[in-house]
């Protein structure tokens, strides 16, 4: 435990045990993005993943939408202390983008339409763990938000389900992307607070 | 988007205030000491984590109103009021009280005085407090960096480190004012939000490159990033830090 600070006693959600350490619980959707949102036209609007050989899968945007969706109802963690449970959100998941993929790779550097990066371990994005997202709470997914896609990860730090993603690329080693390279945790997992490097 | 360089890790240390400034009825300016403070930028903010006598914590992050001055932190916090950790920040935490601090955190939102660019700040409400910090940088660097700084606020009472920025604007920083809901009396406008013709005159032209910082609430971030891009602003120019939910 860490010092006591005289006189706060702070507001304890009664029983609520699924808040991983140092989070709050959120009622809103805050927006976290480092500039100005993209508008990213659906016509020319694309989605590749690029194997460590260079060969590219894509999917237009008919493509994406055409695939099986799932309509997965998670907890999301932002690093910047907020948590949202419940939330519900509607995409096609990693493992049915991946299927016909060959690779080798074991981990993944995610690209995004605004230059945006964030890296992964490729294990963390099979298994349905992992979704490229394109609906939220029944409608489409705003662009504040990541529309028209983001991915999805709901069990990492939230800053690993980069909004505006265009293409996954999959790497041989772990090459750290925007917030990674700025001293944020390689891997954030919000159970062991894995927030920035040495947590 | 360019990356930053790679900090050490980031340890708690104990923080104690040392001063405390009302910056309007709701919002404080906290000063505090914290032995061994590492330095930071303009932009960064910290972790600030509370912990009760029975060992419950809670955890905010929080922008930093002044830049680096040797083991001294400056934070502003505007009270919530259903907040949880706000109005403890800002009404009960007394001088001499420790809690603990981590930091700094943040490599993007930032900026260095040896940049020669313009600059150009737009600030929401309480989003002035870390383009405070980057005009106090300034003055402190004794930079001669063109500075323009557009600031949104609801009433002229809820302007922050008003003083202040009737000083700076001596010095090279030139300050307009958007009121949204009810300008001082005088004031040549009826109260308005931020638009087009606001950022087009108190702003600089795309063509000057000018570095971009907008800090607000999410809607007012959004709508004043839109309004660069519009302008002709190359979106890796226009840094952003937004807070609070959207209605969405």
């Amino acid at each position: 435990m860490g010092i006591v600070t005289p006189g706060f006693t702070g507001r304890r959600r009664g029983g609520d045990v699924r808040l991983p350490p140092g989070q709050y619980l959120e009622d809103g959707f805050p927006v976290l993005s480092a500039g100005p949102t993209p508008k990213v036209p659906l016509e020319t609007w694309e989605f590749t993943i690029t194997t460590e050989a260079g060969v590219k899968h894509s999917w237009s945007w008919a493509e994406l939408k055409a695939l099986p969706a799932q309509e997965p109802a998670v907890d999301i963690h932002c690093v910047t202390k907020w948590s949202k449970l419940g939330t519900r959100w509607r995409g096609v998941s990693l493992d049915t983008l991946m299927a016909d993929v060959d690779t080798a790779a074991d981990f993944v550097l995610v690209h995004c339409y605004d230059g945006y990066t964030t890296n992964l371990p490729l294990e963390d994005l099979l298994d349905g763990q992992a979704w490229i997202a394109f609906g939220y709470d029944g409608d489409e997914l705003a662009p504040e938000h990541g529309g028209p896609a983001r991915l999805l990860v709901p069990h990492l730090y939230f800053w690993k389900s980069a909004k505006w993603v265009y293409d996954i690329e999959l790497t041989l080693t772990n090459e750290p992307g925007f917030w990674e390279a700025s001293g944020y945790h390689d891997y954030g997992d919000p159970w062991r607070e894995q927030r920035y490097q040495g947590d | 988007m360019a990356r930053a360089a790679v900090p050490g890790r980031l340890n708690w240390r104990v923080a104690r205030l040392a001063e405390v400034r009302d910056e309007t009825p709701t919002a404080r300016s906290l000063v505090l000491d914290v032995p061994g403070w590492p330095g930071h930028l303009p932009g960064q903010h910290v972790d600030v984590k509370l912990t009760a006598e029975d060992g419950y914590s809670a955890q905010r992050s929080y922008s930093l109103a002044a830049p680096a001055d040797g083991d001294r932190v400056e934070l502003t916090v505007q009270r919530v009021g259903d907040g949880e950790v706000s109005p403890y920040l800002t009404e009960v935490f007394s001088i001499g009280d420790p809690v603990e601090l981590r930091g700094p955190i943040g490599g993007w939102f930032v900026w260095r005085d040896t940049a020669p660019e313009p600059v150009l700040l737009i600030a929401g409400g309480s989003g002035i407090v870390p383009l405070m910090a980057m005009i106090r940088a300034r003055r402190a660097a004794g930079a001669r960096t063109p500075f323009r700084l557009l600031y949104s606020v609801r009433t002229p009472a809820e302007v922050y480190y008003a003083n202040e920025l009737r000083q700076a604007a001596l010095t090279g920083v030139e300050v307009s004012f958007v009121y949204t809901r009810q300008a001082p009396a005088g004031w040549p406008r009826p109260p308005k939000r931020i638009g087009v013709a606001e950022v087009n005159s108190a702003g600089w032209p795309a063509e000057f490159t000018p570095a971009c910082f907008v800090c607000g609430p999410t809607g007012f971030v959004e709508t004043a990033a839109d309004i660069l891009l519009a302008l002709g602003h190359d979106p890796r120019r226009v840094k952003t830090e937004r807070f609070g939910p959207t209605g969405v």
